[in-house]
């Protein structure tokens, strides 16, 4: 199984293809819904955005309260189509990748295509299972919006399924 | 009379709302091992491989099978021999859920106003309390994700439609789902009655264990011919094809006008989490 790290280059991701299964290794940022929309009123006012997001992974996802002596708590994806009118102003601002669960629209397929980025699947409703893939935790900015604050997180090994790649390919398509 | 101390109620909601995101129902841990042995696609079996560890995890390392700890929909059957005492009993379900929802490490996952929302907060539940004969509380929490929750359908048919016409919105709505809601699903159904009230028993069919039926024979039959259908869609375990789109369906009916047919679909993730006491 091919092993990818982040951030991410476009000479990694010209390699991958739809429906093919890799590990990621690296540092990852999680941002959901309001996130999104805080970023994105950002990069739009040409403001300078709050988190480095050149070759940058977001991952879709708001974990559960840290119990005592784990790294994380509970920290599976959320459904992606909701970031779907956010996500090519941030691949238009640098991000390299997605991950997430379910189908994208047409529009955000299109400008995977044209940024040469890649969006990925994990296991879906697996929270408890993907936290032993995680190593580190922190919390970067937006702490106000609690789980949906955006953290970035350490992973090793973390499961992935390619579903839309660079060329476009659409697993679900 | 018998007397219940609101406290207790407290208590008891607090475990359930733990122990529903923490432990998969057995009946529902069931099916998807029968699942994981009937699929062949190889995908499949490694994602329902996937979703058997990590109820195995969660339990092993009490961490919430979803980070979605879904919004707390408590279900009462409150004998009307009862007496609960010491407090309102819709205020101590409500501290029961924050209570539960902190204390097991779960999502802050609710805002106070749909609109203004704010800071995500642990309370807000939504109550259903029906009174029932005996002096007895059944309590059920059931933890819904949200994910799942915003796939719901409701259609008012006319009367002269028949179930090819039901099934059919069924299966469209699971189509309209598709990956997005964590396939395999357990989908809820609710036939008859008011639309509200037909939405109530799509969302109280999931409570019931898969493996049984409500005692109507009509029923149970129109529950196995939309789950076979299902199970040919290929959607399969996250929209990546196979045999297991669906785990279960289940059907509620009730009276209705003889102006209407309301159908409400309810659909569950694969991780449906219910916990259930007796006081």
């Amino acid at each position: 199984m091919r092993r990818i790290t982040s951030p991410l280059t476009k000479a990694q991701i010209k390699n991958l293809k739809a429906g093919e299964e890799v590990l990621l290794s690296g540092a990852i940022y999680t941002a959901r819904d309001q996130a999104h929309r805080r970023l994105c009123e950002a990069v739009v006012k040409g403001k300078k955005p709050p988190i480095e997001l050149e070759g940058q992974i977001i991952y879709y996802c708001g974990p559960t309260q840290t119990p005592p002596g784990q790294i994380i708590g509970s920290c599976g994806p959320t459904t992606s189509a909701r970031m779907d009118e956010f996500t090519p102003i941030l691949l238009k601002a640098g991000i390299a990748g997605m991950i997430g669960k379910g189908r994208r629209s047409k529009e955000v397929v299109a400008a995977i295509k044209k940024y040469g980025a890649v969006y990925f699947l994990t296991y879906a409703g697996c929270a408890a299972l993907l936290t032993q893939y995680v190593k580190e935790k922190t919390c970067v900015v937006y702490q106000d919006l609690g789980p949906e604050a955006i953290y970035k997180i350490t992973v090793e090994n973390f499961p992935l399924i390619v579903a839309i790649d660079a060329k476009g390919r659409d697993i679900y398509a | 009379m018998r007397t219940i101390k609101v406290d207790r109620i407290t208590q008891v909601v607090a475990e359930l709302c733990i122990r529903a995101n923490l432990f998969l129902r057995k009946d529902v841990l069931n099916a998807l091992r029968q699942a994981y042995f009937r699929e062949k696609s190889k995908m499949a079996r490694c994602i329902l491989g996937a979703i058997i560890k990590n109820a195995k995890i969660a339990r092993q390392k009490r961490l919430p099978l979803c980070q979605d700890t879904g919004i707390a929909v408590v279900f009462l059957e409150l004998g009307q021999d009862v007496r609960i005492t010491g407090g309102n009993l819709n205020t101590a379900i409500n501290k029961g859920i924050e209570l539960g929802y902190r204390k097991g490490y779960l999502r802050d996952s609710m805002v106070a106003h749909p609109l203004l929302r704010g800071k995500p907060v642990f309370s807000g539940g939504v109550i259903h309390i029906d009174l029932v004969k005996g002096s007895r509380i059944k309590i059920t929490v059931l933890a819904k994700g949200f994910g799942c929750e915003n796939k719901t359908a409701l259609k008012m048919f006319k009367p002269t439609a028949g179930w090819k016409e039901v099934k059919h919105f069924i299966i469209e709505t699971v189509k309209n789902a598709g990956p997005d809601a964590c396939p395999p699903y357990i989908v809820g159904v609710g036939l008859g009655g008011t639309a509200e009230y037909a939405m109530f028993l799509a969302k109280k069919a999931l409570l019931r264990k898969i493996t049984t039926t409500t005692g109507y024979a009509f029923n149970a039959k129109l529950e196995s011919d939309c789950l076979k259908d299902l199970n040919q869609l290929n959607l399969g375990p996250m929209g990546l094809g196979g045999k297991t789109t669906a785990l279960a369906v289940n059907i509620e009916t009730h009276p209705t006008h003889i102006t209407g047919l309301p159908v409400a679909v309810n659909i569950s993730c694969h991780a449906l989490r219910s916990a259930t006491t007796v006081l």
